[in-house]
Order: structure tokens, then C-alpha cells, then sequence
């Protein structure tokens, strides 16, 4: 990739001054695709736990068992109110430090890395909030559903899962979409516990090129991608799953 | 006549060079932050925070250490009262540019990217260079750190060195402290910090277990700065000659000792090579 934007961007910096460092030096290219690797996948991660947390949630606030039902009202208490920056700090410092080491040859590491620390406090974090987007999408399931299946000897399971889950989904799709893209750029301050992200990795590049206006750009547009990217991915979801009628 | 020969070449040299395209901007406004401040009344120096015992909050929320002392001396002797602006080493460059500081004690090494931003004043103020503080015994050289996670500070200089020669795997915190606990609680093998801040660590007891195992990498000076179009003004000017009445007289070896650290290398020879002759005073 080099050899093709190398010529481009180092005449750039000749005539322009502007440095946009990873795309003629090795090192930085390399810390660039890190970032962008350990981004993406810290994304995906973020977002799918996120998602799985809020199914659940919403599903045990349904429960018979009235503990069930305080300890999820207690979960979204909890992270709702705490900054994201803070439950990472608290995960890492505060639980990690009673993780199991685990043996590497010679030296210790613990058992769960950075970037798992970043995956279980940005899910659990994100997935509270999921929990609340997925009660109000059940909430806005009309009661003549319910009343209908129960007509047709659906179990309250068998209801929950074929009819109410399924119709929940479609209320609860625009203020998901939100959510997730805002999950998405959450994962930027995972660089606080040295998860090499995006932002970490060109805050890297940054400080030793003193490059800080072109690394923020690129930083800037990358986000704008990324947030585009999830958009037209829920925008599409919502189009393929509208259901004739329903809603209006 | 010796003099007026010299005095003859210097201004022939200052009228050549206020010629030259690169110095015209420089030219101009060379006297912006002094004029500025005497204005105010008021010199704002961007110090580090937790950067003990060159910078850190005292036990009554104040701010103490080797830096806010020559800071407040550079005050001093401008007349003007000292205000002290917590920086870090991520935003240092930035609040100067930005003109929120007036000038930086904070901890920064003299490099050549640097130069090109902000202007370094020489003589630099102190010196220190990249070590390492394990587990006693889990590291005995630098090829001992190859592959293993080591824990860093973002915004450091040198941190790129430790993967590109030594092939570690580099975890950057925000802060030190982030860093130092991160080690403590084993997420990384080593800290890979200045000598200087490592020394001192280790000398408040707090880091029972924990040793400086190898030598450091290089030894680089840490400099002022100042808006880089007033390195060679008046204010620049004013800077190199206090920092170098600081080595001279020995107030930067009685602050050392002053602050409970070991004696260097470099300070000492500093002081021997600016002292001046005064023995022709005799007689």
C-alpha cells in the first residue's frame, strides 16, 4: 500500500506541510491498521454484547421472580448513571486486579486483556440502555396481540418468542439505531485503558510526529465512516423487516 | 576595539538574517508573550501535575516540586507574579501554541521534531533517559522485554523505541499512575519510564519488591520553551541566561539534593563546564 501513497502524500507534505504520517511511514501505517483492526473488532464485539445483554434484560424484566426483576432494575440504575469512562477505569483497576494471572512462559499476564476489559464494561454499559430501548418496544406491542395468541393456545413463552419479541424489534429499531451508534463511538475511550483503538493508535502517531490537526482529521473521518457505515446497515434492517401497516 | 568589531559583526549578522524569508514571521512579533506578560503582570507556566518531584499536588492541594520552584524563579526575576497552569505531556505543545501558557517547564525533552514546533531553549534544565521498573528478578536486560506486554505513559517520546528495537508489545496509559498501578497489578511485566521518575519512586519505600534492573537508553536533556517566534527575542534570551545562572551557581545540583535524589552525571558536569573562571578577581 505503501509504494502507491507514499509519492502522494510525502509531495503533500512538501508543498503543503500537512503530515499525514501512516501514509508514508512503516511504523505508523502499522499502528494505523492496528487501530483500525482493534477498532472494528472492538465495535463488533461492543455491539453484539450490547445486544445480547438487552435481549435478556428485557426479557427478565418480564419475569415472574420479583429478584430478577430488582436486580435488572438495579443493573440500569447503576450504568445509566455512571460515565462509561469511569465503569472502564473501575473494571480494569478495580475487578482486574482479582483476575487470575495466567502463566506465559516466563512471565504473567492477566487472564482477561485490556481489550476484554473494554468488550465486558462497554457491552454491559451499552446493553442497559438496550434493555430500556427493547421494554419500550414491547410496551408498544398492542395487548389484542396477546389476547389473539392467547385465543390460539400459545404458551406465554410461545407468545413472547413468535409474536411479541418479533414485533418488539421492529418498535424498538429506530432508538436502537441510536444507541448502537452512539456504543460505537463510546469505544473511543477505551484508549484510557490502553486498548490500541483508533484513537489511541493516531494520539500515538500524533505525539511524536506533532502531526495533531491531520491525525485528528483522519481520526474525525474515520468515526464519520463508521457511524455511516452503521446507519445505512440499521436503515436497510428497519426497510427489510417493516411489516405492512404495522406502527402506522 | 576587540568589542566593537564584535558588536559590528553581530549586528551585521541580525541585519542578514532578518532578510531571510524563514526569520521574517519571527521578526515581527519576537517580543509578543514578553510585552504580554509584563502587560498582565501575570507569567503563566505550563507545569506538569503528577510528575513528582518535579511537579505534584502537595498534602494542602498546592503545587510543589524541582519545576514550579524554577518556574516561580522565572516570575521572580521578571517582576511578575507566577501562575501555574497544569499541562500534560499530551497537551503541553498545544496550550502553547494556543497561547494559554506562556512558557513550559514541564518535563519535555529536547528533540529535533520539537524544534520545529516550539522553541527550545539551550542550556536544557535537567537530563534523564529511558529505563525500566519490574519485579525484582523478572527482568535482567533490555532483550529480556521481547514479546512481553510492557506498560508505558501516551504522549511519551521514546515509547516507539522499546517495540521497534526490543519487539515488546506496548500498553500507553493517560497518566502515570494509570500506568505504575497497571504494573503493579500485573497486567504488564515492566514500566518503561524515565530514569529520573523511576529513582524517585523507588525512593519513597512505596515500591517494596520493585527494581530500575537495566541502565538507561540514552540520556537526553529536558528543556523551557517558549512560541517559537520569541526563541531568539528577548524572552528566549532572558530564559537561556537564567537556566544557565541555574547550572552555574548550583541551584539546579542544591535542588537535587534538596528533593532526595541521586546525584547525576550530567548535572555535575553541566555545572563544571559553564563555570566561569573568577580566580583573575584575586588580586
Amino acid at each position: 500500500m505503501l509504494e502507491f501513497t507514499a509519492p502522494l502524500f510525502l509531495a503533500l507534505q512538501q508543498t503543503t506541510g500537512l503530515n499525514f504520517s501512516p501514509f508514508f511511514d512503516e511504523y505508523d501505517l502499522g499502528r494505523l491498521m492496528t487501530g483500525v483492526q482493534t477498532s472494528l473488532l472492538l465495535i463488533l464485539c461492543v455491539l453484539a454484547v450490547s445486544l445480547v445483554v438487552g435481549l435478556l434484560g428485557a426479557a427478565a424484566q418480564r419475569s415472574r421472580f420479583w429478584v430478577l426483576r430488582f436486580l435488572v432494575a438495579t443493573y440500569i440504575a447503576v450504568f445509566r448513571n455512571t460515565p462509561p469512562v469511569v465503569q472502564l477505569l473501575f473494571f480494569y483497576f478495580g475487578l482486574g486486579a482479582f483476575t487470575p494471572q495466567v502463566d506465559m512462559g516466563g512471565w504473567y499476564e492477566p487472564m482477561i486483556s485490556s481489550f476484554g476489559w473494554a468488550v465486558i464494561a462497554l457491552g454491559i454499559f451499552g446493553g442497559s440502555y438496550n434493555v430500556e430501548i427493547f421494554r419500550a418496544g414491547i410496551e408498544a406491542v398492542p395487548k389484542a396481540t396477546s389476547e389473539a395468541t392467547e385465543a390460539l393456545a400459545f404458551s406465554p413463552m410461545q407468545t413472547f418468542v413468535h409474536v411479541t419479541m418479533p414485533l418488539a424489534l421492529r418498535f424498538s429499531l429506530p432508538a436502537l439505531a441510536s444507541n448502537l451508534i452512539s456504543l460505537a463511538k463510546t469505544t473511543s475511550i477505551a484508549y484510557v485503558i490502553a486498548v490500541p483503538e483508533m484513537t489511541y493508535a493516531l494520539s500515538g502517531v500524533w505525539n511524536d510526529r506533532l502531526n495533531v490537526g491531520e491525525m485528528m482529521t483522519l481520526l474525525f473521518v474515520y468515526y464519520i465512516a463508521v457511524v455511516a457505515i452503521i446507519s445505512v446497515i440499521m436503515g436497510q434492517l428497519e426497510k427489510r423487516l417493516s411489516v405492512p401497516g404495522l406502527g402506522k | 576595539m576587540k568589542t566593537m568589531m564584535a558588536m559590528i559583526t553581530t549586528v551585521a549578522i541580525a541585519a542578514g538574517s532578518s532578510f531571510a524569508p524563514t526569520s521574517l514571521r519571527a521578526q515581527e512579533n519576537n517580543a509578543e508573550t514578553l510585552s504580554a506578560v509584563m502587560e498582565r503582570g501575570v507569567l503563566r507556566i505550563g507545569v506538569l501535575g503528577a510528575f513528582k518531584p518535579w511537579a505534584f499536588r502537595a498534602q494542602d492541594g498546592t503545587l510543589q516540586g524541582i519545576e514550579v520552584d524554577l518556574a516561580k524563579r522565572v516570575a521572580e526575576s521578571l517582576g511578575v507574579e507566577a501562575e501555574l497552569v497544569e499541562v500534560t505531556s499530551a497537551n503541553r505543545i498545544q496550550f502553547l501554541e494556543q497561547k494559554r501558557i506562556d512558557l513550559i517547564i514541564g518535563g519535555m525533552y529536547d528533540t529535533a521534531s520539537r524544534r520545529e514546533v516550539v522553541g527550545i531553549i539551550e542550556p536544557g534544565y535537567w537530563a534523564s533517559g529511558p529505563s525500566l521498573m519490574a519485579r525484582e528478578g523478572a527482568i535482567e536486560s533490555w532483550d529480556d522485554v521481547a514479546g512481553k506486554p510492557i506498560c508505558a505513559k501516551q504522549g511519551v517520546i521514546y515509547n516507539q523505541l522499546i517495540e521497534t528495537d526490543f519487539g515488546a508489545r506496548l500498553m500507553a496509559f493517560a497518566g502515570n499512575a494509570e500506568g505504575k498501578e497497571a504494573l503493579r497489578s500485573g497486567k504488564c511485566v515492566a514500566w518503561f519510564y524515565d530514569d529520573s521518575s523511576i529513582a524517585a519512586d523507588l525512593a519513597t519505600g512505596d515500591w517494596e519488591g520493585f527494581e530500575m534492573p537495566v541502565d538507561a537508553l540514552f540520556v537526553n536533556p529536558w528543556a523551557a520553551a517558549v512560541p517559537i517566534a520569541e526563541k531568539d527575542g528577548a524572552f528566549g534570551k532572558i530564559l537561556s541566561g537564567l537556566i544557565y545562572g541555574w547550572h552555574e551557581d548550583g541551584t539546579l545540583i542544591g535542588l537535587q539534593e534538596e528533593y532526595d535524589l541521586q546525584s547525576t552525571a550530567w548535572l555535575a558536569n553541566m555545572h563544571d563546564s559553564f563555570a566561569y573562571d573568577r580566580t583573575f578577581l584575586a588580586d
